[in-house]
């Protein structure tokens, strides 16, 4: 089994260094085969590998390579593979593998298809080891490495300075993240003794009475401020306010990358960590407090932002976000397994939406404004069908896969205790409407109504390559079915059961599956709860507003200009990173350099040192007189100083 | 006072090398007086060699200041060499004109 | 008691002397004076029985370096109104600096002689006693590496004094008798045939 692990992550590893490495050599065909089968290589054995789990394998935590040993504490490789992880890997492998066959179509043109498709491949890579790994190092080693190779592929055509600003944004703010991430894990350590994820578990319950004092005077209970510095690191990852800045302008990127990295499966590498870290999360209310907020304010007010843009991909990475939002409260609400259930409906429907948005782009020759578009669902039937599909997943349309997983989270939190639950509930529940509304809008606005796109344009519609339409398809598929397959067991059932682990005492799945009785009657017992009527209602204000009174939007803009434009400026966090944070910074830099560095360093005491030499000996210099006389005088008197100095010392 | 001590030898000794000290210093213009102070001032050294040969009754202190003589002989020889040269050179025998090794 | 008196002015003329040495403005008499400290020195030591250092200072030094001195003096057109000038201007600190050596050296003899006798006459010597014997005896015998380094010494300032001051002139005519020696006949002769005239 260890060389199956090993082949699903080397796979695309190797890929992605024949493709770099040897773009030119292998050329274009060349480099998307290879990275293709490497991806395919992995998807196949990961499929496998769930199929074993499922099927009673038991859980695999071992060792691979030991890379150095600090102290008692130990640097390895290892793989952790569980139902959680299994879960995770054919998600990423799956959408993956969709989007390298979509890159085919997308990037045609594009001079660095090579280095592309090399990228994806190395991300996959990144993302397996993250998932598959079995203590904190790896974790984050597979952290920092899609962080990098996000930072590669959103900055992917770095002549245009916009893109350059959004790759060195998103770095900067998963760095922030980042520290956060490394203070848990230092916490941890130091109170375990170890990186590995089984040994630090064992020992949660006993540290849960450590505290440990962070200023002076502050004691804190241990378990709380490592988790809350590990969500921290997935807030930044994860994208949670306020660290949420750098996904939006992530979508310089192309759209192949936007759908993988940015809707199914870096930004939800934060989700993942918190739901494998629920042994710890479990103990500290605190911290799971912290995570419910964070994640309700998130979902509700990205969601709102996202009825606002103009941009096609911007609605839906504003979804995104929102939809993260939602994964987040769950996991606060100690219903992880709702979380990565969602996590994996949504990986699927919300990469369909990046892909086809992608489709409808490549169709308008790379425009993107919304403004522009209209009427589309007569001249690209497919991209449309498969945006319906998305579309009614996202809003939760009863039957859809997006329906169980939203419809149970939001039940979740309502039967949760986690303090600030009831907030998040109402924010999720409101949040239902919102999605509704620009997920419509968006629908209307760029499939329906008038064509708003000039002559020229519109004369070369027409549907996109098979092998863009292809992956459409693909993840529709699973957008339509897999809630309806796979709630029972996964939601309610048995499946995290030996990798997620919830007090029982605030269990909100488990008092759910009381009441479950198969997705039939979950879909039935959904009329009864307000959700899927504040879809509808949804849908409804979207039909009304951008298909009947088309010119209501405007003047609402105008009359509520004051909140509009704070939508537009996203609450002014990019005002405030870019003015007061960014800037401040700099001028701090800019006086270390002027001040510290050219005054004090080079001007006093490199140059100050040198020019004091230069000044003794300038006075110095005159007792060489060259005279004999005076070194004579100088000698003598010497002399005389030093006789008298012994002779009358006494 | 009159019986003549080892005491009165080194004072006389003493007041000949600091006179010649004196010269030393006082002495700017001429190169020749410079060499002559040396030689008074090794002439006051033998003074005390052997004055103090006498008072402890060993014969080492008037070998060694026979070294003396000799080695102020050559050195003196040599200084006037050095000297002879200079004043081919520079035509001036003044003490103020040689300093061209100064800092 | 003679001796005591003696010694006195001895002294007395060697101070004056040496005081004469550094102030007298002309080179000349500054070099004769020398040359009378010298001999008043070579008395002294005759008094306190060093007479083979005695004669040998008035032979050597008086004889040989300071004739040498004059020499020099001589030889050297120096210009004398230029010597004496800014005499008086160092002279307080010269006396200073001279006053404050003999009264160290002063203090070391009388308050720091940590009981050596030197307030003592030295021992009488014995009847037969030769100076220049005693010295001989330990000289050729204890010393003689010391007294061979001197000679090589003495040839040593030769060969230094001769190679400092020496110049060649150019255009002499100098025989050089080695290469005289080592000329061959090939050098001087050579044999060529004449055409004889057969005209008549």
């Amino acid at each position: 089994m260890q060389n199956i692990y090993l082949a699903i992550v080397l796979a695309p590893l190797a890929a992605a260094a024949v493709a770099g490495l040897f773009g030119k050599a292998v050329g274009r065909a060349g480099a998307h085969t290879v990275t293709i089968l490497g991806v395919t290589v992995s998807f196949a054995l990961s499929v496998y590998v769930l199929y074993g789990q499922l099927h009673g394998a038991p859980i695999y935590n071992a060792m691979l390579y030991e890379w150095a040993k600090v102290g008692r504490l130990s640097f390895e490789v290892g793989f952790l593979i569980d139902h959680l992880t299994a879960l995770m890997m054919v998600v990423v492998t799956f959408v993956s593998l969709a989007v390298h066959v979509y890159t085919i179509g997308y990037m045609h043109d594009d001079p660095g298809y090579q280095r592309f498709f090399s990228y994806i491949s190395l991300f996959t890579f990144s993302m397996l080891m993250l998932v598959m790994s079995n203590n904190f190092l790896q974790l984050f080693f597979g952290w920092e490495a899609v962080g990098v190779v996000s930072y590669l592929l959103i900055g992917f055509w770095y002549t245009r300075p916009t893109a350059i600003f959004a790759n060195l944004k998103a770095f900067l703010v998963n760095r922030v993240g980042d520290f956060g991430f490394i203070l848990g894990i230092a916490a941890l350590v130091t109170h375990t003794g170890t990186l590995d994820y089984s040994l630090t578990f064992g020992q949660a319950d006993g540290l849960s009475g450590t505290s440990i004092e962070i200023f002076s005077g502050a004691h804190w209970s241990l378990l709380t401020f490592a988790c809350i510095c590990l969500f921290v690191g997935a807030m930044g990852k994860s994208a949670q306010m306020p660290l949420h800045v750098w996904l939006p302008d992530s979508m310089e990127g192309p759209t192949p990358i936007s759908a993988l990295i940015h809707a199914a499966t870096m930004v939800t590498a934060g989700i993942f960590m918190v739901s494998r870290m629920s042994p710890l999360f479990e103990h500290s209310e605190v911290a799971l407090s912290v995570v419910i907020t964070i994640g309700a304010i998130t979902a509700f007010l990205t969601g709102l932002l996202g009825i606002v843009q103009q941009d096609i991909k911007r609605v839906i990475a504003y979804s995104t976000l929102s939809q993260l939002g939602y994964m987040t409260v769950a996991l606060g609400a100690s219903a992880y397994g709702a979380g990565i259930f969602h996590l994996m409906t949504h990986a699927f429907f919300k990469a369909l939406l990046f892909l086809a948005a992608g489709s409808v782009i490549i169709a308008m020759h790379h425009e993107q404004d919304i403004r522009k578009m209209g009427g589309l669902r007569k001249y690209l039937p497919i991209t449309y069908w498969t945006s319906v599909i998305g579309t009614l997943a996202l809003i939760g349309f009863p039957g859809l896969s997006g329906f169980f997983s939203k419809d149970a989270l939001i039940d979740a939190v309502a039967h949760s205790e986690t303090p600030g639950a009831p907030f998040a509930y109402w924010a999720v529940l409101l949040g239902v409407f919102v999605t509704s509304l620009y997920s419509f809008r968006l629908l209307f606005v760029v499939f329906h109504g008038k064509e708003r796109m000039d002559h020229h344009t519109q004369e070369h519609l027409h549907e996109s390559p098979w092998v863009v339409t292809l992956p459409l398809i693909a993840l529709a598929i699973p957008s339509l079915v897999i809630g309806w397959l796979t709630v029972g067991p996964v939601l309610f059932g048995d499946f995290f059961k030996g990798s997620i682990f919830v007090l029982p005492m605030h269990d909100p799945l488990r008092d759910l599956s009381q009441e479950f009785h198969g997705p039939l009657e979950f879909m039935v017992d959904a009329f009864k709860a307000p959700a899927v009527y504040l879809a509808a209602a949804g849908a409804l204000v979207a039909w009304f507003l951008y298909l009947k009174r088309t010119d209501l939007p405007a003047r609402w803009q105008q009359q509520f200009s004051g909140l509009y434009r704070l939508l537009m400026n996203k609450y002014y966090f990019d005002w405030f990173n870019e003015n007061v944070i960014a800037r401040s910074g700099r001028l701090f830099g800019d006086f270390l350099w002027k001040v510290g560095d050219q005054t004090l360093i080079d001007g006093a005491i490199v140059n100050g040192s040198a020019r004091t030499v230069g000044l003794i000996a300038r006075f110095g210099r005159h007792i060489q007189s060259g005279f004999l006389y005076h070194y004579a005088f100088v000698m003598i008197v010497g002399l005389t100083v030093l006789v008298g100095w012994i002779v009358f010392r006494g | 006072m009159l019986t003549i001590t080892t005491a009165h030898y080194l004072v006389l000794a003493a007041i000949l090398f600091s006179l010649s000290v004196a010269g030393i210093f006082i002495n700017r213009k001429n190169v020749i007086l410079l060499l002559m102070c040396i030689e008074l001032m090794l002439l006051a050294v033998n003074f005390n060699f052997i004055a103090f040969s006498r008072m402890l009754d060993d014969t080492l202190g008037q070998v060694f200041v026979f070294f003396i003589l000799t080695v102020a002989a050559a050195e003196a020889a040599i200084g006037l060499a050095i000297l002879v040269v200079l004043f081919r050179n520079t035509r001036s025998i003044d003490v103020e004109d040689l300093d061209r090794l100064k800092g | 008691m003679l001796a005591g008196a003696l010694f006195y002015v001895f002294a007395a003329f060697l101070i004056g002397a040496a005081i004469g040495v550094i102030t007298t403005r002309n080179p000349v008499h500054a070099v004769l004076f020398l040359v009378l400290a010298f001999v008043q020195s070579a008395a002294l030591w005759l008094l306190i029985e060093a007479e083979f250092l005695a004669i040998v200072l008035v032979l050597v030094y008086v004889g040989a370096v300071m004739v040498l001195f004059l020499f020099v003096v001589m030889m050297l057109d120096i210009n004398v109104e230029k010597i004496r000038e800014g005499f008086t201007r160092y002279l307080p600190l010269g006396i200073a600096v001279a006053l404050i050596v003999v009264v160290e050296i002063g203090h070391v003899i009388w308050f720091r002689s940590q009981g050596l006798a030197f307030a003592t006459t030295p021992k009488p010597t014995p009847e037969g006693y030769s100076n220049t014997k005693e010295l001989g005896a330990v000289l050729y015998t204890q010393h003689v590496y010391a007294f061979e380094i001197a000679s090589v010494i003495l040839l040593l300032a030769i060969v230094a004094a001769i190679t400092l001051t020496m110049r060649h002139r150019r255009g002499l005519k100098v025989q050089n008798i080695a290469k005289q020696v080592a000329v061959r006949r090939e050098d001087r002769i050579r044999i060529v045939k004449v055409e004889t005239s057969t005209e008549r």
